[in-house]
This record gives C-alpha cells, sequence and structure tokens, in this order.
C-alpha cells in the first residue's frame, strides 16, 4: 500500500501539500482523492503546495498538468505554489512549460489569486 | 671523479667568497627588476634562498625534485607567486634563480678542473630551480585569471529591487549559456527571497542579440513563470528590435518595452500601485 497525500479544506479551497516523493500509485490515488474531493465539497479552487519538492522529473511535471485539467473540468482552479528555482529550471530544461497552470511564489499568493479570480468571476 | 666528490665542490664554489656572492646577487637581480622591488626584500628574499639552496647541498641533495630541497622548493614557490602577483615578467621571475649562475663565472677564471666540474652540476641544478619557478609563476597566474573570471561573474550580474515586489536584473555585456545560467539561478533565488511578483529584464547593456541569446532569455521567463512571477523585458534598443524581428524570433506573449521607465510603470501597475504626480513646485 502507497502513501496518500492528504487533501486539506481551506474555504472553498483545497490544499494538497506534496510532502513526500512520489511513485505512480501515489499520483493515481492523489488524482482520485482529489477529483472525488472536488465533487463531494464543491471546491471552486486547488492549491497544490510544492516547497518541499527538491527533485522533479517530467514525470512530476505532467502529473502537475493532468491534476491541473481534471480540476478544470470539474470548474476548480488549480494553482501551483512554492517552486523552488532549481525544480523551476530543471521544468525549463525539460520542454515544460506547465501551460494551462497557474503558479504563485508562495501559498498565500496563490489563495489570493485564487480569491482574486473567483471575485471576478462572479461579478 | 664521483659524484659525491661533486658536494664539497659545488657548497665550496657557492661558500669561497661568502657574502659577495650573495651580494653579486642581489645587484644583478635588482638591476634586471630596475627598482621595483625594495633593496631590502629582495635582500632578504635572495639570503634566505641562498642559505637553504647551501644547506641542502651540505645535506648532500643536488636533485631539485628532492625532498631534501622542500626549503629551497617552498621559498622559490612564495618568490614566484609574489612576482606573479605584482605583474612581473616570467623573465623577470626567472632572473632571481639564473643571476646565480652568472654570478659565480667570474669564480672559475682561476679555478680547477673540479670547480668547473662543480660548477656545471650546479649550473643544472640551477637550470632546473629555474623551470620550477617559471612552473609556479604561470600556475598562479592562472589562478589569478579564474578567480577573476569568477568575480567577474558575479559582479556582472546584479539583482536590484526597484519597489516592493518588483525587481529588475539589468544585463550588461554579452550573454552566453554561462552566465545566462547565473542570471536564471540569481534571478530566481530573488524572487523567492523577496516574494516579488514582478521581473525586469534590462537588456540595454547587451550589445548584440541573436538566437541564442534569445532563447537563453526565453528559459529564463518561463522559469520564473512557473514559480507565478511575472517577466518584462525592457531596454530593446532600435538596432536590436529589428534584429530580433529580421532573426524571426518569436518572444510570444512575453511583454516587451523600450526603456526599464516603462517596464517598471506596467510592473507597478499590475501589483495594483498607483502613481499620480503631486503638485510639485514645477507645476
Amino acid at each position: 500500500m502507497s502513501e496518500r497525500v492528504p487533501v486539506l479544506r481551506i474555504g472553498d479551497v483545497l490544499l494538497v501539500s506534496i510532502q513526500v516523493d512520489l511513485d505512480d500509485q501515489t499520483v493515481l490515488n492523489l488524482q482520485e482523492d482529489l477529483a472525488q474531493q472536488i465533487v463531494d465539497q464543491g471546491a471552486r479552487g486547488v492549491v497544490i503546495d510544492i516547497t518541499a519538492v527538491e527533485i522533479v522529473d517530467s514525470f512530476v511535471g505532467r502529473m502537475l498538468a493532468t491534476i491541473a485539467a481534471i480540476s478544470r473540468m470539474l470548474d476548480a482552479e488549480t494553482v501551483v505554489v512554492g517552486m523552488r528555482p532549481a525544480v523551476a529550471i530543471t521544468l525549463v530544461e525539460l520542454g515544460l512549460s506547465l501551460g494551462g497552470v497557474r503558479t504563485a511564489l508562495n501559498l498565500e499568493k496563490g489563495l489570493a489569486l485564487l480569491r482574486r479570480s473567483g471575485r471576478s468571476e462572479r461579478t | 671523479m664521483t659524484q659525491q666528490d661533486a658536494f664539497p665542490g659545488m657548497v665550496k664554489l657557492l661558500t669561497a667568497d661568502g657574502q659577495e656572492l650573495a651580494t653579486g646577487w642581489v645587484d644583478r637581480v635588482a638591476g634586471s627588476l630596475k627598482g621595483r622591488i625594495s633593496r631590502n626584500e629582495l635582500d632578504r628574499e635572495l639570503t634566505e634562498l641562498y642559505t637553504a639552496l647551501v644547506e641542502a647541498l651540505r645535506d648532500g641533495v643536488a636533485d631539485a625534485h628532492a625532498d631534501g630541497m622542500s626549503e629551497v622548493r617552498a621559498l622559490l614557490t612564495e618568490l614566484s607567486r609574489n612576482r606573479a602577483r605584482q605583474g612581473f615578467s616570467p623573465t623577470e621571475t626567472a632572473i632571481s634563480v639564473f643571476a646565480l649562475k652568472h654570478v659565480l663565472e667570474p669564480v672559475l677564471q682561476d679555478g680547477s678542473d673540479q670547480d668547473i666540474r662543480a660548477y656545471l652540476r650546479l649550473g643544472r641544478l640551477l637550470d632546473d630551480l629555474g623551470l620550477f619557478t617559471i612552473e609556479t609563476y604561470s600556475r598562479t597566474r592562472e589562478e589569478i585569471i579564474s578567480s577573476q573570471a569568477d568575480q567577474l561573474l558575479e559582479l556582472s550580474t546584479p539583482v536590484i529591487k526597484l519597489w516592493d515586489g518588483v525587481i529588475a536584473v539589468p544585463l550588461v555585456g554579452t550573454l552566453d549559456s554561462a552566465r545566462t545560467q547565473v542570471v536564471m539561478e540569481k534571478l530566481l533565488q530573488a524572487l523567492v527571497d523577496t516574494g516579488s511578483e514582478q521581473a525586469i529584464i534590462d537588456i540595454t547593456g547587451v550589445p548584440a542579440v541573436d538566437t541564442q541569446v534569445a532563447q537563453h532569455l526565453l528559459k529564463t521567463i518561463v522559469a520564473a513563470r512557473l514559480m507565478g512571477a511575472e517577466c518584462t523585458v525592457s531596454g530593446i534598443r532600435p538596432q536590436i528590435a529589428q534584429t530580433i524581428v529580421a532573426l524571426g524570433i518569436e518572444f510570444g506573449d512575453i511583454v516587451t518595452k523600450a526603456s526599464l521607465a516603462d517596464a517598471l510603470r506596467l510592473a507597478l501597475k499590475k501589483s495594483g500601485v498607483e502613481i499620480t504626480r503631486g503638485g510639485g513646485v514645477g507645476r
């Protein structure tokens, strides 16, 4: 049984903080949990915190894009926060620009971003 | 004549005139350096070297690379390093060793066969020591050059905070892969450290933009975006704009501005800062 990444709820935003090394099964579990939770909780936004992630490969890059696509299908916006410089450089070198995924420097700014875009949608 | 006989001969040759020889040596070296090193310093350096050399020969060591010569080598290393740092030429450095041969020549005029043999052997030793000096000298020069290159790299890429949440990197000089890497790392780290959401890359000081430089710039901007910051490129001169278009480089949706001032105004606007002209004296 591989580890499950916890999905936390703050208001109408779901927070996923990735603190462990991701293997295939963990990622599949996370996608499943997240999709379920978005529907159950009626979440409007998803924040993926990757502050603790030090090494990425194309697999992790694709995972972020997939999660964003799934969330968008369920009408929730995804923000990836806390990417380290080394991780950003690696992703660029790998040719992954994560189109369609919004990013923010840290959790606080990510939440603010979601609040802003939520407000503009409603008005 | 065996090797062993040569040592007393060499020592004798060196010590026969004692102080006079050392003084002659210092005179000769001082003459070639044209007073750029004080006489006292030279005197101290060469006397130490002379003493160490005689000491080593007394112990029966005549090989420049043997353990017994370590004292001599250490002194020569220090000497060559100092010369290299002070900007002397290789000749001016090696003369310190080779001058001893010149000084010894007059001693040979009424010398015996043994003296001449000892001189030749000593000459060979001094040649080796001279080469050692040159080698140390050039190694020191290389160290100086590489450390300067590092410093230049550090100096040439400052990251400036222009406003709360706005940072700028003024690029000066040609961009290559190594420099872009440093710029990229510094900029991204500064984004994290200052929590800035706006970054301006100013290329006023970049003499030419080719496809490679543009590629490097684009990579930096995409990386900054991944971290959640927006990048603006500013300081694009008319010729550079023409080159970029002629080369068919696509900047896509990256915002470019002609001047740093324009870029700053845009960045401030995006971060929600409003600028108004106050009722100053000029109005």
